[in-house]
């Protein structure tokens, strides 16, 4: 009997605004417990919330980049309940009317396209935290996230596998970040997702689902994914019963454990807010926005392919912001071909950033090194290998790359003279070659190229090289 | 002194014949001396007197504006900074605020001082004063009677001369109907007229600050402080505030006065009746008209009041947990018992009756029922008023079905107690401006209210009118006999 998984998620994005979504106070992580909690934040007796302008721009922009439907209405609801980081004892966020309905995010897996269908996304405010470690018997409360900007993006149950799930997930990262709505640090739980799993025989109704709460990392999702279908398909074919539950990933043991049954679930009465009108987008608004936004991934994707950079490629260039205008400043920095330019970003300096675990953008490698870099491929005084050299060296130490290919001695030797007298000396030095090669034997020319290149060190341009013994050996005969 | 308007004082102040410092230890010491009626909270004469001599200096100066040296009583739910802030609850007993609201804020900046925090229904849950955890508040006119609520101490502090004017709030009637009992002039302006950041919110659809003193120029005077935009409440309105206190002449001449039908009817007792149809005669007699008008869904009202502000307070109450601040229970067990016991001590019966209302309305299976049933009610109450004010320029009816009751009738009945919201909560609902305005006597010699509700931002035609009718009679100087 075979199983179908069916997954959909719930993502958290950190909105990158400076400022909270109903106060003044800033959004900066990492700052000492309850220092960015203003008296809104603390929810001082008398206080009101004013939304900020900043992260309705960036729901807009989400939604447009997802091809979702911007409501020209929508309506903050209060989420009540009681917990010590939820200072007001109600969360502000949307329920019955949010600012994005519809929408969807292209995934590809295992080489096959997919699209997973979005049914929502709308805006939150975020609780603060409680602090365990510090106090002896006792918990600390800080309010410093509590009232950080929230866009809950929710997608439809679309996703079939653990690897869609992670491949979606993935997706919508870099779109965040692409778009400049989220910074998607994960560590910083600026990205966070719940899953929601069911699994059911194929051609069956849906069954019963669990959430796991906050992943906040891809190998987390895929892991706390793979052990929940496990466990729930172990469960049923045991001829037990998937209870609807909200469950906890643990990284440590592999495994998500219950944390609240659907029974213990709140009344969370939700109604609207009468402290905030409702929500309302102009068209003119959205057409603002539109108009900043500026190339989405997928345009960006399918300009490259149209420029003869293979798919592959194409879709590791657009993974990310940093990615594509890296490519966009080193192209504009250089003659070479843009499938050149995109070989070697994906190939030898992804490659380079991956190995010290940063960004393109810190490499020593700017574009505009690398552009020259490039241009001396092209225009013959470096072979490819001698140009990797040069890569590696800045990438090292800095440099420009002209020095470097001096201070190396990487040169090509184009000089027809000084090749045509390297070719006579090995002609005269391996009379046995010369020989074979007229007694028709194809591989001695090889060979004899082989010589003229080690006689030069590898700087003789092979091209160069070919032509003048082919010439040579011709003329001879 | 203190049977002087503001205006009066404000002239005197402003002609260097008295100093703010001397008005201010002068009411001081009437508020000390008027402890047994317990319309004060807090009263901190080191701070009230720093604010005299700042006005004092600001006058000397000669920048002085109309309230610079005018002491003022504030509702106790406005936060004001470094002044406790209690809502008249024990869970904010100790609660001292770090900020100002807008409205105190305004004050400061026109240089009006601070005179104490006035007693209230808790968290502005009551009809009659007794709800407060600092006690109930005496009416001045008689102290076996309630001064109505819940701008309770408000009304007491205009009315026995502790004050010359406060502020107060009104979420179904808390300005007018304490005016009402109390034979002085309340003020509720137009939902969003007046900034609601930093008063500690009760029901915040219906919640609007304004205004008690003892004469419709008064009352213009303190509105044009208390009102303009401000940018922390997203409801207030921006909006120019128009200068009322030069807009008070003019007379009726010609305007229509509306009378709802459903106003003037059993519910409403005859010894209130006469006194309210006498000034609507007089009205009449300086050249306005009459229309009947009606509100036919006047009889939802209180229902549904009493679905809709309970419902918003019991979520606007929940940010009181003991947790950041205020009380905190003692001996709990774990942080859900903590909670419990917290909000159980903390909270009054009426206030834990609301808090319970409100949960219940909005509760999964029945906020289809009560919650939004209420809001489409709520909608059809506002149509009734835009349907009678193309008819008529202002409407004019009672503020409450009676005159003041005594202390204790009304209290182990929160149904009775409601319904004397009758005739205050529609215009809420509505988020329309309502005034009383002293009218005369009823029973045992208590004071009698009419109430004015204009349309949207008619607060100045409102004024008018009260100003109008005040020319002509006297009733708004009449002060309790202990007291004036």
């Amino acid at each position: 009997m075979t199983w179908e998984v069916v997954i959909g998620l719930e993502t958290h994005a950190q909105l990158t605004t400076a400022s909270k979504i109903f106060s003044g106070a800033s959004t900066a992580f990492g700052a000492p417990p309850n220092t960015q909690a203003s008296a809104v934040d603390l929810a001082l007796p008398g206080t009101l919330p004013v939304l900020n302008r900043g992260a309705v721009e960036r729901a807009i922009r989400f939604g447009l980049a997802v091809g979702g439907k911007i409501a020209p209405v929508s309506v903050f609801e209060r989420k009540n309940y009681f917990y010590p980081d939820l200072p007001k004892g109600y969360q502000v966020s949307q329920y019955v009317q949010p600012v994005v309905s519809g929408g969807s995010i292209a995934i590809v897996v295992g080489g096959a396209e997919k699209t997973v269908r979005l049914t929502r996304a709308h805006l939150e405010e975020d609780a603060g935290k409680l602090l365990h470690e510090q106090f002896h018997g006792m918990s600390g409360v800080d309010l410093n996230r509590a009232g950080t900007p929230l866009l809950e993006i929710v997608s439809e149950p679309d996703m079939r596998s653990a690897a869609e799930a992670v491949a979606y997930a993935k997706a919508l990262h870099s779109l965040v970040r692409w778009i400049g709505i989220c910074d998607g640090n994960m560590q910083e739980g600026s990205f966070r997702c719940d899953a929601n799993v069911s699994v059911r025989r194929a051609g069956e109704p849906l069954g019963t689902r669990c959430e796991i709460k906050n992943l906040n990392s891809f190998r987390f999702l895929e892991r706390a994914i793979e052990f929940e279908v496990r466990r729930q398909v172990e469960l049923i074919e045991d001829g037990g019963k998937v209870v609807q539950e909200t469950r906890l990933f643990d990284p440590d043991r592999g495994e998500t454990r219950p944390m609240r049954s659907k029974e213990d679930a709140h009344d969370y009465r939700y109604f609207p807010d009468p402290d905030l009108l409702p929500l309302e987008i102009t068209a003119q608004w959205i057409g603002e926005v539109k108009r900043s936004l500026g190339k989405l991934p997928a345009q960006v994707r399918r300009e490259y392919e149209a420029q003869g950079v293979k798919a592959g490629i194409a879709a590791v260039l657009t993974e990310s912001p940093a990615n594509s205008q890296f490519v966009a400043a080193t192209a504009s920095a250089t003659r070479a071909p843009l499938p050149l330019v995109a070989n070697w970003i994906a190939g030898e300096l992804m490659s380079l950033a991956n190995e010290k675990n940063v960004e393109l953008s810190a490499l020593p490698v700017t574009p505009q090194r690398f552009g020259k870099l490039l241009d001396r491929i092209v225009d013959g005084t470096v072979s490819a290998k001698a140009a990797k050299q040069v890569l590696f060296a800045i990438a090292q130490d800095g440099g420009e790359p002209d020095d470097l290919i001096e201070r190396l001695g990487l040169r090509q030797i184009s000089d027809s003279g000084a090749l045509e007298a390297a070719v006579e000396k090995v002609i005269a030095a391996n009379a046995k070659l010369v020989d074979d090669y007229r007694a028709g034997k194809e591989k001695a020319f090889n060979a004899l190229v082989g010589e003229v290149m080690k006689a030069t060190r590898g700087k003789a341009n092979p091209a160069q090289v070919n032509e003048i013994l082919r010439r040579r050996m011709a003329a001879a005969g | 002194m203190h049977n002087s308007t503001l205006a009066k004082l404000s002239g005197e102040l402003g002609a260097k014949k008295v100093s703010a410092v001397e008005v201010a230890r002068y009411y001081l010491g009437r508020i000390a001396s008027a402890k047994a009626l317990n319309a004060f909270i807090t009263v901190d004469e080191e701070k009230t007197l720093v604010l005299a001599k700042a006005a004092d200096a600001r006058i000397a100066k000669g920048d002085a504006a109309p309230l610079t040296g005018i002491p003022i009583a504030h509702k106790d739910l406005f936060c004001a900074d470094g002044w406790r802030t209690t809502c008249g609850s024990k869970i904010l007993e100790n609660f001292v605020a770090p900020y100002d609201a807008h409205v105190i804020g305004q004050f400061k900046r026109a240089g009006a001082v601070i005179l104490g925090k006035t007693n209230m229904d808790e968290f502005a849950m009551g009809s009659s004063n007794e709800n407060s955890h600092f006690g109930p508040v005496k009416n001045p006119w008689d102290t076996a009677a309630v001064p109505g609520g819940s701008s309770g101490g408000s009304a007491t502090a205009v009315a026995a001369r502790l004050a010359p004017a406060a502020t107060g709030t009104d979420t179904g009637g808390s300005i007018r109907q304490p005016a009402s009992f109390t034979g002085v002039c309340g003020l509720r302006p137009t939902y969003g007229r007046v900034s609601r950041y930093g008063m500690v919110a009760f029901a915040s659809s219906l919640d609007q600050g304004g205004a008690l003193a003892k004469t419709a120029l008064d009352l213009a005077l303190m509105l044009e402080v208390m009102a303009g935009f401000d940018e922390r409440d997203s409801t207030c309105m921006d909006r120019p505030v128009e200068r009322y206190s030069t807009m008070l002449e003019g007379g009726v001449k010609g305007l229509r006065i509306g009378l709802p039908r459903e106003y003037f009817n059993k519910d409403l007792a005859p010894d209130v009746a006469a006194p309210i149809r006498a000034a609507i005669d007089e009205l009449v007699k300086r050249g306005a008209t009459t229309v009947e008008v009606t509100l036919p869904n006047q009889h939802l009202s209180v229902p549904v009041y009493y679905v809709l502000a309970p419902a918003e307070a019991s979520s606007n109450l929940s940010r009181f947990d003991g947790v950041r601040y205020g009380f905190r229970a003692q001996g709990y067990a774990d942080l859900a018992d903590m909670y419990r016991k917290t909000r159980a001590q903390g909270f009054g019966a009426e206030v834990k009756r609301r808090i319970m209302v409100g949960t219940y309305v909005l509760s999964h299976g029945y906020y289809d029922a009560y919650y939004l049933q209420a809001q489409k009610i709520r909608r059809l109450i506002a149509r009734d008023f835009a349907e009678a004010f193309a008819k008529c320029d202002v409407i004019a009816g009672p503020a409450a079905p009676s005159v003041a009751f005594d202390l204790g009738v009304k209290a182990a009945d929160p149904v009775q107690m409601y319904l004397e919201d009758l005739y205050t909560v529609p215009v809420n609902l509505a988020g329309l401006p309502g005034m009383s305005v002293p009218c005369g006597f009823g029973a045992k010699g208590r004071p009698v209210g009419m109430q004015l509700i204009g349309n949207y931002w008619s607060e100045a035609l409102m004024l008018r009118v009260a100003h109008a009718y005040q020319q002509v009679t006297d009733w708004h100087a009449k002060g309790p006999k202990d007291w004036s």
